[in-house]
């Protein structure tokens, strides 16, 4: 009898950690980065929460994973505000046009 | 010791031409171009009237002493200290250098003054005047200092000052070539005078190496005196003298001054002259071995065998030059010397043999030649060199103040006779060959009065002050018994007064040959060529009388007669100099009138405190007055022979034996006229040597010291090359390398920072994988 644990949870958190960070690595528009780094984080929320249900108990897991989408929210923000201006200034979102960056 | 007289400005009378010589030197061309030639005169003559006023007036001061304290000496200043060795520059006029001055700065006035007149067409006028001064000045320096040391100063100088004024028109190579001989052939003589100055410091008490062959080392004598003290910067004069060691009151040791010298010798009780006379050195004694290189010295300055050679070819010098070497300085310096050095030679018989028999031989060598010669300059040169052979003669037999005398008449006489030819010259436009000159008696009356007057005086007449001197000197030869062997004196007197006869031959003969003999034989220049110095001489004159015509003319040459064709007497500025020196060399008559005639020589008494330090060691023989009467009258006899000879073939111009002996002895007469051909020899033999070391020394500079040389460069240079390889290749090397490293270890991180954002994250997730990775694998 399949019995959802533990395991379930983390191997979730990990697929979403995946696609999170090979979305984020691949893309090259920026707004699709942005939901990578969602991804990410909601990974991480995802572990918060099993971890909380199943080792600790108590409710400290989804505390954390509340500030991390307040974190995500206000991160969102201010990512977008980047990302408008970077609209601004290269008329594109393609972040490989902000290489010059470098020099 | 003698009384001394401290005076204080004795050094004015040389300092008084130098300082004309200065200033002619420095600023005469300048003045000249401005002022004119009188300003130039006008210092030089001025400087030199100047110097004689100060002798005459110590001359002044000198005879109000007693004879005894007849020494003044003007101390300047100390030169140095060494050891117990003193050398000051100071001035000494004892009578001897009290003489000397008085000739030197009065004959050399009167040159300076014939020379406004003989040299008033020369451009380079001021170079003259400050030649001459500076002449002056060196036999100052020569007669005046009371040591060896400033002797040698002003025996150096005069050699310098003969050397510039003989090459004086130096664009002539001839003129220059005898200049340099006469250099040259003076530093051999020089060098012999050094190394017996050396040798004589080193015999007296320097010697703190020689105590053994002699038997008595000074050593001994001075007892633990500090004979030899080293030299240390900073020796005082009084440091000096607390180092001398006393005895019998009187300061022994090394010394180089005269009086000392005399006074460490003469005193009794000092042990010097015993020490002196014993030592040897190379086994030879030590005073005749001092005495000779002195003497050797003194050949070369006076022109005695073998160093006479310069002194004809020194003719090459303005007229005014030969009379002022001549006469009245450079060549009187050596019997000055043996003079006063004269305590020194007569302890030795060996050296005053050495001494008389070269005067001698010179004498008689001299006249041969000069009785042949047809340049007028050339018979008073080598005349003066037989001259200067009576005066050696006389020193030499220990007669020193007859050959004092000599000098001093010969100093009128001979003046008189070359600047004689001088107005000769002048007179016939720079033509010095007697050929060409003759019946010039009356075109140049007080040239001819003159010149026949020196005549009389040079060839021993009784009434004209040679005779005396002369005469003394061949008296005192017979009769001298200080040479090595009793028969040497008569045979020299005899060679001496064979000499005499020549002298007097062939004096007449110039006399004739340019005043008598015809009519003038120079009127017609065509035949110039012939003689080489002529044709010199002519060109030289020739371009003399191009200025002149430029200028307007002066006064010995008046455009009254045109040039080049009627001889005319000099200016008055040279015809009154050539009579006060005729009548000096008559005066002179009486300051030596003989013995035998009933008088007291003035000059003998006079030189006395001098000559005396010798009398104990010189002996002369008293055969009584008649012979030397007849020794009188044979030497008036000889020179009277002469010359009726030389007046019987020459006064007429017309008597054919001379002519016809020429043609029939022409093999001794080329010898003879050739000067037997020493002048050869000596290039044969002196000058070829000279020239074989010469190009001795000229292969080793080429190959061995310049190979050394370049041998070394050579590895300056290799040690360089490899420093630099180093410095280039490793140093350089290492440097770049740590710069090239840093470079591209920059330029490698530099890639990192792509600016994508992906690579920034693969970065930062694959660090993150890595910290776990290592956290895990360290669990």
């Amino acid at each position: 009898m399949l019995a959802v644990g533990l395991p379930h949870f983390l191997v979730v958190g990990a697929l979403l950690f995946a696609f999170g960070a090979y979305c984020v690595t691949t893309r090259k528009n920026a707004v699709g980065i942005l939901m990578g780094v969602e991804l990410i984080l909601n990974a991480a929320n995802v572990n918060f929460v099993a971890f909380g249900h199943y080792a600790w108990g108590g409710i400290h897991g989804q505390a954390f994973a509340l500030f991390v989408i307040v974190l995500a929210a206000a991160e969102a923000a201010v990512g977008l505000a980047i990302i408008l201006t970077l609209y601004h200034h290269f008329k594109s979102i393609d972040v490989t046009r902000a290489e010059r960056l470098r020099d | 010791m003698p009384h001394t007289v401290e005076i204080l400005w004795a050094w004015l009378i040389p300092a008084f031409p130098a300082l004309g010589a200065f200033v002619n030197a420095a600023f005469g061309k300048r003045l000249q171009d401005r002022f004119g030639k009188a300003i130039v005169h006008a210092i030089a003559v001025g400087a030199m009237l100047a110097a004689t006023a100060v002798a005459w007036s110590y001359f002044a001061l000198l005879l109000g002493q007693p004879p005894e304290d007849r020494y003044l000496h003007d101390l300047v200043w100390h030169l140095f200290a060494a050891g117990s060795l003193r050398v000051d520059l100071a001035f000494a006029l004892d009578p001897l250098s009290m003489m000397m001055t008085l000739i030197v700065t009065n004959v050399a006035t009167l040159i300076h003054i014939f020379s406004i007149g003989y040299m008033a067409e020369e451009p380079a006028y001021w170079r003259f005047f400050s030649y001459l001064n500076l002449f002056v000045f060196s036999m100052l320096l020569l007669v005046m200092g009371s040591n060896f040391v400033l002797m040698f100063f002003g025996w150096e100088g005069v050699g310098l000052c003969s050397y510039l004024l003989i090459s004086f028109w130096y664009t002539d190579l001839d003129k220059a070539k005898a200049g340099m001989k006469a250099f040259v052939v003076n530093r051999f003589g020089d060098f012999a005078f050094v190394i017996g100055l050396f040798a004589l410091l080193w015999g007296l008490g320097g010697s703190w190496t020689t105590t053994k062959a002699g038997g008595l080392g000074l050593r001994d004598v001075y007892e633990a005196s500090p004979l030899y003290v080293p030299f240390h910067d900073g020796a005082t004069a009084a440091e000096a003298e607390a180092l001398t060691p006393m005895r019998s009151g009187v300061a022994v040791g090394p010394t180089v001054d005269f009086r000392e010298l005399r006074e460490e010798i003469l005193t009794p009780g000092t042990g010097v002259l015993q020490h002196l006379k014993g030592a040897t050195i190379f086994g030879f004694p030590l005073i005749a071995f001092v005495c000779i290189l002195f003497f050797a010295g003194a050949t070369g300055k006076s022109a005695q065998i073998p160093l006479y050679v310069w002194l004809p070819d020194a003719m090459a010098g303005p007229t005014p030059v030969s009379a002022l070497i001549h006469a009245a300085t450079m060549v009187t310096a050596g019997v000055y010397m043996v003079a006063r050095l004269n305590f020194l030679f007569a302890l030795s018989p060996a050296a005053m043999t050495v001494v008389a028999v070269i005067g001698t031989l010179t004498a008689i060598f001299a006249a041969s030649i000069g009785l042949f010669q047809v340049d007028i300059k050339k018979v008073l040169a080598y005349s003066t060199v037989s001259q200067l052979g009576y005066m050696f003669m006389g020193v030499g037999v220990g007669a020193y103040w007859a050959g004092c005398y000599h000098l001093l008449t010969h100093a009128f006489f001979k003046a008189c006779l070359f600047l004689g030819s001088g107005s000769v010259i002048l007179a016939c436009h720079h033509e010095q060959d007697m050929r060409k000159m003759g019946g010039l008696k009356d075109h140049t009356p007080i040239t001819r009065w003159t010149y026949a007057a020196a005549c009389v005086a040079i060839s021993g007449f009784p009434v004209m002050s040679g005779f005396f001197s002369k005469d003394e000197i061949l008296w005192k030869t017979f009769t001298t018994q200080n040479l090595s062997a009793p028969w040497i004196g008569p045979v020299l007197w005899f060679v001496g007064l064979v000499a005499a006869g020549g002298t007097s031959f062939y004096m007449w003969r110039s006399y004739y040959l340019t005043f008598w003999s015809g009519e003038y034989r120079g009127a017609s220049h065509d035949d110039h060529g012939a003689h080489a110095v002529a044709a010199a001489h002519d060109d030289h004159a020739a371009a003399a009388h191009g200025a002149d015509d430029a200028h307007g003319g002066h006064a010995a040459h008046g455009d009254a007669h045109g040039h080049g064709h009627t001889p005319h007497e000099s200016p008055a500025v040279m015809t009154y100099v050539l009579i006060v020196l005729a009548a000096g060399a008559f005066f002179a008559s009486f300051l030596g009138l003989p013995k035998a005639w009933g008088f007291d020589p003035v000059l003998e008494r006079f030189l006395e405190p001098v000559t005396g330090a010798s009398a104990a060691f010189v002996h002369f023989a008293e055969p009584g007055k008649a012979l030397e009467f007849v020794f009188m009258l044979i030497s008036v006899g000889v020179a009277t022979v002469g010359w009726l000879f030389a007046a019987w073939l020459y006064r007429s111009g017309e008597n054919p034996a001379p002519a016809l002996w020429l043609a029939r002895y022409a093999g001794i007469h080329r010898v003879v006229f050739n000067k037997y051909y020493v002048d050869e020899i000596y290039a044969a033999t002196v000058v070829r040597a000279g020239m074989v070391i010469k190009d001795l020394a000229y292969w080793f500079d080429q190959n061995v010291i310049d190979r050394a040389v370049n041998f070394a460069a050579w590895i300056v240079r290799f040690v360089a090359n490899v420093d630099g390889a180093i410095d280039k290749y490793l140093v350089d090397g290492l440097v770049n390398l740590v710069a090239e490293l840093t470079l591209a270890f920059g330029r490698g991180f530099r890639k990192l920072q792509t600016g994508r954002l992906e690579n920034y994250l693969v970065g930062a997730l694959a660090g993150a994988l890595v910290f776990v990775a290592v956290n895990y694998l360290i669990h």
